[in-house]
């Protein structure tokens, strides 16, 4: 082993491949050791760059890692595959990298889960292209065997692994591009959130997975492989991830932002078999595991079970609201921006709630003074993110720290819950599922088991929410309104906050 | 590389993977989904040498529209992570600075 990778570098000191030649197809993999330690070293600037993000001080570093890996990665492959073509493909990266980079910079934190959605698409696009053009021209990719044909007739064919692994990276690479679209047009709101339930749809789905699996086999095994096989996988594989979207409702997105994001990386993955290169294995294989940790995270976060999230179904009510109403004989207090100024000056912790809505009122940026001024008067002020707060994971903390929220003032559910007893306050913003109770203890709940914040602990509640009608995500009705220290503060977040300001003020 | 090699090499990726990422802040779960991907646009790489290959030109611009969305993700995603990454600030004793101040 050694020794042929030591001769190889001898043979080939300018590091080209030799893949014009077919009888050296079997030992073109990785001829230049320096080719693959590059891709090798690339793989481990992607993991720096994961690694980093385990504390945001470390995090920008982090991303220089990633950026550094790329630029190996690239180069190394250009240097490779050096010919007239660089000039089309500097334009194509030119184009590319200025949309991308024009997108990047315009883009609202709001509408991070559509941006992701929608570079998810991308990915899953680029690597049914990737896959296409292998197809197209095996010769390029180093993927050719040789072959007796049946008539004894010896043929350069595709190598029967790759076939299963282009496949199969191409069918994973369409499930993810149009499962995105789809996501993306629900997030962003060109779409219904509400699932779209076709009938028989899990008999239509289990038979159009066999059907990608079962032809796969048959590309792979089949002598000549027919020609329709390997387009009928791709258009299978995309009908098959628009139809496992759509009947998953708005509530459920962030799984399925997490859950694209894993098949981006599986699919990354599939092509860098094919490639034999190490640096979209590594890649593939850590975005994989990324996006589903991140998925069953959501899920628990939500009590629900992954499967029950593929299933669809959920966040029916989201649109229709009117079953679950305020039962109206139950009393209510109303309270005014002067009562929560006055209480919360008053504190000596304040802990804020804040959930989707206060973004959707863009209440982030007087939130954040509220809290300077409370904090002016010496009272602690922390935040509660809970983890499905926002519309995926994390955004919460995103969006408050761009309102420029210090992060070691924002915790975690299970950090902060146990402090809600010594607490003067919780100040719940455009939240609701996730302080409710009925999660602890009604059976009956939708939202039973989900884990909750116990503002019922704080010695005082202000809930701000538009009006005593809608009743969050799950459409169930929240014992917090009526408790004994809770006071309502209905009006729009922004504004509402803006008349606390006001108070503190004077 | 003979085929068991490459699915070492992804196993062990995988594992890998998964503490890593479970290392990571839930604080930071956007950014973390927005630099993966970023860096599974590595598919470009593929992309590259569709788009510099001779012979079939179905493969060659195939290749170079895969560059293009690769090359928008790459730069899409890697930009809007440091956008994000630079809003995250420690808490500071009051004094209003630009947004370089976190770095220390």
């Amino acid at each position: 082993m050694i020794t042929r990778f030591l001769t190889a570098a001898v043979l080939t000191p300018d590091g080209s491949y030799s893949f014009a030649e077919p009888a050296n197809v079997a030992e073109a993999h990785g001829v230049n050791p320096w080719v693959a330690l590059a891709y090798l070293i690339a793989g481990v600037c992607f993991i720096l760059a994961l690694r980093g993000l385990s504390s945001p001080a470390t995090s920008r570093a982090g991303n220089r890692y990633g950026m550094v890996g790329m630029l190996i990665a690239v180069i190394t492959t250009l240097i490779t595959h050096f010919n007239a073509s660089i000039i089309e493909i500097a334009i194509a990266i030119a184009i590319g990298g200025t949309i991308g980079f024009v997108i990047a910079r315009r883009i609202a934190m709001t509408a991070m889960p559509q941006l992701v959605a929608a570079f998810h698409s991308l990915v899953g696009m680029a690597a049914v292209l990737v896959a296409g053009a292998a197809y197209a021209n095996p010769g390029a990719f180093d993927i050719l065997v040789p072959h007796l044909n049946a008539n004894g007739l010896e043929t350069m064919v595709i190598n029967p692994v790759s076939r299963i692994e282009m496949a199969l990276g191409a069918a994973i690479g369409a499930i993810t591009f149009s499962g995105s679209v789809i996501a993306f047009l629900k997030l962003n709101g060109n779409m219904g959130g509400a699932p779209i339930m076709l009938p028989m749809r899990h008999v239509i789905n289990l038979g159009t997975l066999i059907a990608i699996l079962v032809l796969t086999a048959m590309f792979a095994i089949a002598d000549p492989a027919p020609e329709w096989i390997f387009p009928v996988v791709l258009l299978l594989a995309f009908i098959i991830g628009f139809l496992l979207i759509i009947p998953i409702g708005g509530a459920d997105m962030p799984v399925v932002v997490s859950m694209l994001n894993s098949y981006s990386g599986w699919a990354a993955a599939a092509m860098g078999f094919t490639l034999h290169n190490t640096a979209m294995i590594i890649t593939g294989a850590l975005v994989g595991a990324s996006g589903a940790i991140l998925s069953s995270i959501m899920c628990k976060a939500m009590n629900r079970s992954f499967i029950s999230v593929i299933a669809g179904g959920f966040g029916a009510e989201d649109t229709g609201g009117g079953d679950g109403a305020v039962k109206v004989d139950r009393p209510w207090k109303r309270g005014s921006a002067e009562d929560a100024a006055f209480m919360m000056s008053q504190a000596e912790q304040v802990i804020i709630i804040p959930g989707y809505g206060m973004a959707v009122a863009q209440a982030q940026h007087v939130l954040r003074e509220m809290s300077d001024l409370l904090k002016e008067k010496g009272v602690t002020v922390k935040y509660a993110i809970h983890p499905v707060a926002g519309r995926m994971p994390g955004h919460m903390n995103v969006l408050l720290a761009e309102a420029n929220v210090p992060y070691d003032e924002v915790f975690e559910l299970e950090d902060i819950n146990g402090e809600f007893a010594q607490t003067d306050v919780a100040f719940v913003i455009g939240a609701n599922d996730v302080v409710n109770p009925a999660a602890k203890t009604d059976k009956s709940s939708p939202i039973f088991g989900m884990p909750v914040f116990d503002v019922g602990k704080a010695k005082q509640v202000f809930f701000l929410k538009r009006s005593m009608g809608g009743v969050g995500y799950a459409g169930v009705d929240n014992d917090v309104f009526y408790m004994d220290q809770t006071m309502m503060l209905l009006s729009d977040a922004k504004k509402m906050v803006e008349e606390i300001n006001k108070s503190l003020a004077d | 590389m003979d085929f068991i090699s490459i699915l070492s090499i992804f196993v062990m990726a995988c594992f890998v993977g998964y503490y890593v990422v479970w290392s990571v802040t839930p604080a930071l779960h956007t950014p973390l989904m927005a630099v993966t991907n970023a860096i599974s646009s590595v598919i470009i790489v593929g992309a590259l040498i569709a788009a510099a290959s001779t012979g079939a030109q179905t493969a060659k611009w195939l290749g170079l529209v895969a560059v293009v969305l690769a090359s928008v993700n790459i730069f899409g995603g890697f930009a809007v992570t440091e956008r994000m990454l630079a809003m995250y600030k420690k808490k500071e004793p009051r004094a209003p600075k630009k947004s370089e101040g976190d770095e220390a």
